[in-house]
């Protein structure tokens, strides 16, 4: 046995030839990285469908519950707003909870971790996929939430109401892609992302059912209410930078 | 060049010690094999050396850059085939080769060439779920040396392949390919066949280290007693 660092044998054959360089040296083009990244994200979700049908599922079925439950045919205003919009909430989670899963169960973090790109390129993937997830999920949830419970027609609060769905969505996508990629690394993720989520998710509800509610009434008197999309739109942005800062810190072991 | 410098190297999970006081020093081209039971530190220091885990001490360097400071400098010089094939399992050999060209800014015609050398073309458009295990292997080896790295990180490279399928990939990652390499081995004699420095780990800590030469079979069999 020997403990103490040798150098290789003498009798080893000489070093191998200067390595070829098929692969560029230099890091990959973020861009290039995002749609490979992206492009990936899709074709795994529209071959396991482990996603976007279980959110759409689930928003149309709490309908359904809440339609009964409440007893009342139709709603309108505060009311209508808020369910809506904390349906789409927690039918949100379940993409957030299985946003990394493939990933992490698979190698993919760690064949995207040795490979020579930009780390945000994984967060921007990421959350694009998620807010496509959110669009998809919608215009399932929407219509449905129109038929099962809404009092005025969806028709004349439809411009407004996509305003509001594109803030809330893409605060939505940058804050859980953010969680889901600290809680896919822990042993408890599926109880650790929504913990994590819903807290931040607050201000977003709170901000969107606000911006929705006057489109939900039967003379609604224009477009969303400004501060609230004002609001919106700064919480977007503050928690789109702290991801992006916070991201690569994640990923490091 | 040194490809390898490792000196006191250690890395702890919680209270475990999974990694202590490693010291080995290899040059470019050459080939370390590492022995040692389950839970011997093999998969550990494979992570470090490919920049995925951190060392809780002691100084590395790899391919002349320091780890973990220089790490953004050996990616992508690094071709890793971990236990896990780092493949997805719904899209087919073909999507999960250009997918993984893409990240390493590698051309498709490229992927074309390893499917063919890996005997992989005509199950190319199957799902990686559908395939046997001896060809999820074959196409995780076209993924490690999809961008031809300079260092291989193998761990149990033969593993699942049948003779034939072994002489497919062995100029891909054998000692013909001309890399440096780095291979976790339960097979005392291949694995011997292949080193020029050999690395017996127990625990965590070096038990044996030397080179080819003046390591025996034998002794490498007690590692595992």
């Amino acid at each position: 046995m020997s403990a103490s660092a040798p150098q290789t044998r003498s009798q080893t054959p000489p070093a191998a030839a200067p390595a070829r360089s098929r692969a560029s040296r230099t890091p990959t083009p973020t861009r290039t990285v995002i749609r490979a990244l992206l492009r990936k994200e899709l074709l795994v979700e529209l071959r396991t469908l482990e996603s976007v049908p279980g959110m759409s599922l689930f928003a149309v079925t709490t309908f359904v519950v809440f339609h009964f439950a409440l007893n009342r045919n139709t709603i309108d205003g505060d009311e209508a707003a808020g369910i809506l919009w904390v349906t789409l909430l927690f039918a949100a989670m379940l993409g957030i909870n299985r946003l990394f899963v493939a990933d992490a169960d698979q190698g993919g973090f760690d064949g995207f971790l040795i490979a020579p790109v930009e780390r945000s390129a994984l967060l921007v993937a990421k959350a694009a996929a998620l807010l496509a997830y959110l669009v998809v999920l919608e215009i399932v949830a929407v219509p449905a939430f129109a038929l099962l419970l809404l009092a005025p027609p969806i028709g004349q609060a439809l411009p407004g109401l996509f305003a509001v769905l594109i803030l809330g969505d893409l605060g939505v996508a940058a804050i859980g892609t953010l969680v889901a990629a600290l809680a896919v690394r822990t042993r408890a993720r599926d109880l650790l992302g929504p913990l994590l989520a819903l807290p931040l998710l607050v201000p977003i509800v709170i901000g969107a059912s606000r911006a929705s509610s006057p489109l939900l009434v039967l003379s609604h008197p224009g477009g969303p209410p400004g501060r609230w999309m004002l609001l919106l739109g700064l919480y977007d942005l503050v928690f789109g930078l702290i991801a992006y800062a916070l991201f690569e810190f994640l990923l490091e072991d | 060049m040194t490809a390898l410098e490792l000196d006191g190297l250690a890395r702890h999970y919680g209270e475990r010690e999974a990694l202590s006081d490693v010291s080995l020093s290899m040059g470019v081209g050459r080939t370390l094999v590492v022995f040692g039971p389950n839970g011997a530190g093999k998969t550990t220091l494979l992570r470090i050396l490919a920049t995925l885990l951190r060392p809780h001490a002691g100084r590395l360097s790899v391919l002349g850059r320091s780890l973990p400071q220089e790490a953004w400098g050996v990616r992508g010089q690094i071709g890793l085939l971990a236990h896990e094939p780092m493949l997805f399992r719904e899209l087919s050999a073909r999507e999960n080769l250009r997918f993984h060209a893409r990240l390493h800014g590698v051309e498709d015609d490229r992927v074309e060439e390893l499917l063919e050398r890996v005997a992989m073309r005509n199950r190319a458009r199957e799902p990686v779920r559908t395939l046997s295990r001896g060809m999820v292997q074959r196409v995780a080896i076209a993924r490690a040396v999809l961008h031809d790295p300079e260092l291989l990180l193998l761990d149990e490279p033969y593993a699942n392949l049948d003779p034939a399928a072994i002489e497919l990939v062995r100029p891909l990652i054998g000692a013909e390919a001309g890399r440096t390499r780095v291979i976790c081995s339960h097979d005392p004699a291949g694995g011997l066949a292949e080193a020029d420095l050999v690395l017996g780990l127990r625990a965590g800590r070096t038990v044996l280290l030397g080179g080819v030469r003046d390591i025996g079979l034998d002794e490498i069999t007690e590692l595992y007693r």
